[in-house]
């Protein structure tokens, strides 16, 4: 029997989905409409929702005020490079757990977990330090490293719990027509286990780029991703709604857009592992 | 190898019995683990056949275990160190060993036990908003309805957005008791509007961050749902069984495992909860919304002691790992499967 | 032509490009206005000085701070020019982080910075450590039409007494017009800057001579007691989380009768592009109590170049540039006189067209000159410094106290709780520092 939907109660389910939705999404959406607004229209009460001055003023004066592109490049470089070093690190190490699992697996693997509990304020002077002397500090390659790091248990336990989810069998089967290890994960296991890393992939990105503690206290200028960027707006003298709007705009929409894009791979991803 | 003392779960094997009962026995309500056990024995069986595949399997886990090994002592090293000295930077050259005294005065801060309160108290109150509003949210997504992908987007964005961002969105352009748009909402319908960060600081906080988190949750959730066997949903209701009971019975034991993995992956971002407090309450008003993490901070940039911040940070290594101890005893078992 | 001369020929040509290509310039600075005007005309100084191209760090005060401060203790060397206050400028010198401004060009006039300016940026040796970009003290801004309508008259040199009548007076709750706004974000920066000055004025101080803490004297008990009630019965909601930006929004939008801040948002207040009140603001003297002390604090953003650099010279070119006559001029030429960087230069105060586009400019003078960092409170101090105390352990002191007094404000705690924990804290951090014996 199949459930019957009634249309009454479809449209209703519409309606309030959508306002909590809206709800939930407004304030992301009054960040972007504010960015259109001059600085005293975004402070006017009542607030102005679509019929005010719509300017692009102060996209012009953010850009005019720092290299967006930069900003920009840095972070694609950053949290795309951390996340794809932290994958090929990760996938042996999640194959193994997950098909060769010993004892101490679960123990290493929650104690893996466990390192991303240090507060990263306590070790920033030793972090410091340790760049500074291998001139680490401002590159990207340096902010590189600590993100895989920093994100390296997140990726090696989510691919297990994908990982585990492949039926031992088709290794089995695999195994009999002779296939070595190697090629083991890479024709029979990496195939299967794609839409986990698609979603792996895709949530580390997201944790990369809105990493803000080592990435703002790392970087002075050539490394520096968006969120030093967004940095320099946040209470400047004057006012600023307008101008900081614009900048948050500027540095959540590559992320979101991506974000949007890639909801169904990153669902998918969910769904095969994790959550099942 | 994986050193005993860091992992929770290797604990488990000192932990008196009854503790352990109670805890599995407090498990065993929402988790199915029984059936997780003959499907595991099934597969290591299988998978771990030779020596060859285990000693291969061992180098293959190398590379991770050995960076994060290193990104662990080192710094955790160095810590321990500093710990033990009168380093202020920005008096340098005048470094001396100062034995347990920057632990004492971390331990005797008066903010110390109302941050670690903090802590707790954002932990859970994020844990709470999230699960809770994530279940109902996935619940009424997973409902027949027109544009629910559309819908679908506009509730997992906040999950996009960068913490300063949104802390700074909220704190200036919502929560603002003159010019935020609360304001002018409370004050349309007559009210005094509420100071938020001088009211109730910490509830404000954990507002910006649940925001952040709910659509993590959401997504969770609605993937948990929606894998959940429309059949068994069917069959439920031919029995007659109401809204509630389907509910109960069916639905939220299927969610077990995604309950869990919300609660854990959330808690290790949680408890070092910073950039909004740092751009909304600065920890005030006095200590009211301090958690750990900022005392820390507060110590090693803005009093640029890094003696007691790092004394600081090694016990803020030493509080997670007790919350990773007991959140792998609760819930850790679910993982498995 | 051999092939020997063909490789030392690109040899020089390489070693030419070396040198013509740029040498750049990390500069860190805070977001305030006219530091962002600064990094707009940045063309101007490069076209002058080709071969240095600049590279913009731009961050708000406290991230600023931070960073720069790990920086330069652990001579991380990201930066060639660094933005800092009166506050860190003599404690860095000391520590030889900083190199002294000794070649800043012929035409640099360093006679003509402002006495009580220049004497904070001076080392012991006499060398100035910091070039001021602009300076400030603190004054009340006031409206003039409220002050009439309230049927009083603003006097040049108010007491707290007369702030306070007019405050009350002023206040119009459902017009959500506010008599006074101050600052109430904790921060050393943010409250306690007000809060340290105004509490001179009335006869207070951080530490006796022994350096022993004074909160739990008469003194702080009557200057915190009148600040909350006067904010809770005259300023605008929220007041404990507003500092120097909210109050600024909230002058420029008509909800403040007066707001006793930085000399520097005269030029905001009263410029018609960003203040709805812009033609309507006067301007006096911080208050006094009668005790012959005035809460108008010193503070000047400086540039200073940090001993670890490796371009020096071209670092001291960047910083004469700034700090110049003639960048006054070049901002004035584009900007108008009203919005140059204020409270540096004595020319600039006796320049007729500044007198003539900046009503306020004589109030600003007078109150920088009225401060007086070396003898700040009534009774004597062991410290240097009007809204801070020049030593390292004040950023996180003044924080944690300012802390206490925003709660005493928000209504959390009583006066004589929050002056107890400040108290407490001080007494435990000055032991641990080792002041306190």
């Amino acid at each position: 029997m199949a459930r019957k939907v009634t249309t009454r109660r479809k449209l209703v389910m519409t309606a309030i989905a959508w306002v909590l939705g809206i709800m939930i999404f407004f304030p992301i959406l009054w960040t972007f409409l504010t960015s259109f607004k001059t600085e005293a229209d975004a402070i006017a009460s009542p607030p102005q929702f679509l019929f005010f001055h719509w300017t692009l003023e102060n996209y012009h004066e953010v850009q005019s005020r720092s290299d967006y592109f930069k900003h920009f490049s840095n972070s694609v470089i950053i949290s795309f490079g951390s996340t794809l070093i932290g994958l090929i690190i990760a996938i042996p190490s999640a194959w193994a757990m997950a098909f060769a699992p010993t004892k101490k697996t679960k123990d290493v693997l929650m104690w893996m977990l466990s390192t991303k509990m240090m507060p990263p304020v306590g070790a920033l002077i030793p972090i410091y330090l340790l760049f500074q002397s291998f001139g680490l500090l401002d590159s990207r390659i340096g902010l590189v490293m600590v993100l895989t790091l920093i994100n390296l248990p997140i990726i090696v336990w989510m691919l297990y719990t994908y990982f585990k989810e492949i039926p031992g069998e088709i290794l089995e089967a695999a195994r009999m027509d002779g296939a070595s290890l190697m090629k083991e994960i890479a024709y029979v296991l990496t195939p299967m286990a794609v839409p986990g890393i698609a979603s792996t992939l895709l949530l580390n990105i997201i944790l990369a780029w809105n990493e803000a503690f080592w990435t703002l206290n790392l970087t002075a200028s050539k490394a520096a991703p968006l969120t030093t960027f967004i940095a320099s707006y946040s209470s400047p003298e004057g006012l600023f709604y307008a101008k900081l709007s614009a900048a948050s705009t500027m540095a959540i929409a590559p992320i979101l857009i991506l974000g949007w894009f890639s909801q169904k791979q990153l669902v998918r991803g969910l769904t095969f592992g994790a959550v099942k | 190898m994986a050193p005993k003392d860091w992992n929770g779960a290797s604990f488990t094997r000192t932990v008196p019995e009854w503790a352990a009962e109670c805890l599995s026995g407090f498990g065993g309500l929402f988790f199915t683990r029984e059936r997780a056990l003959p499907s595991k024995n099934f597969r290591s069986g299988l998978a771990m056949a030779t020596l060859h595949t285990r000693s291969a399997a061992r180098l293959m886990m190398a590379p991770s275990v050995l960076l994060l090994l290193a990104w662990m002592i080192i710094p955790l090293a160095m810590t321990i160190y500093f710990s033990f000295l009168r380093y202020n930077l920005l008096m340098p050259g005048m470094e001396e060993y100062a034995g347990f005294s920057n632990y004492s005065y971390f331990l005797t801060d008066p903010a110390f036990f109302t941050a670690i309160a903090n802590t707790l108290l954002i932990v859970v109150g994020v844990l709470l908003i999230t699960v809770v509003g994530g279940i109902l949210f996935a619940l009424l997504l997973d409902q027949p309805m027109f544009g629910q992908g559309i819908v679908r987007i506009l509730v997992i964005a906040p999950f996009f957005v960068m913490p300063t961002v949104s802390a700074l969105v909220w704190k200036n352009m919502f929560m603002n008791p003159v010019n935020g748009l609360f304001a002018w909402i409370a004050k349309s319908f007559g009210f005094q509007p509420i100071d938020w960060f001088a009211s109730v600081p910490l509830f404000s906080i954990i507002i910006i961050v649940a925001w952040q988190w709910l659509p993590f949750a959401t997504l969770i959730m609605l993937t948990a749902l929606q894998s959940l066997d429309e059949e068994q949903k069917e069959a439920a209701e031919m029995d007659g069984a109401g809204a509630f009971s389907k509910f109960f019975y069916i639905i939220l034991p299927h969610m077990a495992r995604a309950i869990t993995v919300v609660v854990l992956i959330q808690t290790i971002f949680l408890l070092s909860v910073f950039a909004e407090i740092l751009v909304t309450t600065n920890g005030g008003p006095g200590i009211q919304s301090t958690n750990l993490t900022y005392l820390v901070y507060a110590q090693a940039l803005l009093q640029f002691d890094i003696g007691g911040a790092s004394a600081g940070g090694i016990v803020a290594v030493i509080l997670a790992n007790i919350v990773a101890f007991f959140l792998v005893r609760l819930i850790g078992k679910n993982l498995e499967a | 032509m051999t092939l020997k001369t063909i490789l030392l020929g690109a040899c020089s040509a390489l070693a030419f490009a070396g040198l013509a290509s740029a040498e750049t310039l990390t500069i860190a600075t805070v977001n305030n206005g006219d530091m962002i005007r600064m990094q707009k005309l940045t063309d101007d100084f490069t076209s002058k000085n080709p071969g240095i191209e600049l590279e913009w760090v731009t961050l708000e005060e406290n991230v600023l701070r931070q960073k720069v401060t790990t920086d330069i203790a652990t001579k991380g060397g990201q930066f060639d020019i660094m933005t800092i206050g009166t506050y860190e400028v003599p404690i860095w010198a000391k520590q030889g982080w900083l190199l002294p401004l000794d070649n800043l060009g012929a035409d640099y006039d360093v006679d003509d910075l402002l006495p009580a300016i220049r004497s904070g940026l001076t080392g012991e040796d006499g060398k100035l450590y910091a070039a001021p970009f602009y300076g400030e003290s603190s004054m009340v801004m006031y409206r003039k039409d409220l002050m009439e309508k309230a049927g009083l008259t603003m006097p040049d040199a108010p007491t707290w007494e007369f702030i306070a009548d007019a405050a009350r007076k002023m206040t119009d709750k459902s017009n959500e017009v506010y008599g006074i706004c101050l600052r109430g974000k904790a921060g050393w920066g943010e409250n306690m800057a007000f809060l340290t000055a105004t509490a001179n004025a009335f006869g207070a101080r951080w530490f006796d001579e022994k350096w022993t803490p004074q909160f739990d004297q008469p003194e702080w008990k009557n200057a915190l007691e009148f600040y909350v009630k006067l904010l809770n019965e005259a300023g605008p909601p929220g007041a404990s989380s507003n500092g120097f930006n909210e109050n600024l929004a909230l002058f420029q939008t008509g909800k403040c009768g007066m707001w006793i801040d930085a000399t520097v948002a005269a030029s905001f207040v009263t410029n018609p592009k960003e203040s709805k009140v812009a033609d309507k603001v006067g301007f006096a003297l911080a208050p006094d109590t009668g005790l012959g002390k005035r809460g108008n604090w010193l503070w000047a953003w400086n540039l200073a170049i940090p001993a670890g650099t490796q371009k020096q010279e071209a670092a001291e070119k960047f910083v004469s540039w700034a700090t110049s006559k003639a960048y006054l001029d070049l901002v004035a030429s584009k900007e108008g006189w009203a919005n140059v960087p204020p409270g540096t230069r004595t020319s600039l105060y006796e320049n007729p067209e500044y007198q003539k586009a900046a009503p306020f400019a004589k109030m600003t003078l007078d109150s920088i000159n009225a401060a007086d960092p070396k003898n700040p409170a009534v009774k004597p101090v062991p410290y240097v410094g009007v809204q801070f105390v020049a030593i390292p352990e004040f950023q996180g002191l003044g924080t944690a106290v300012g802390q206490q007094f925003s709660a005493a404000l928000a209504g959390q705690v009583t006066v004589d709780q929050a002056l107890q924990s400040a108290q407490q804290l001080t007494t435990r951090e000055m032991t641990k520092a080792g002041y306190i014996k």
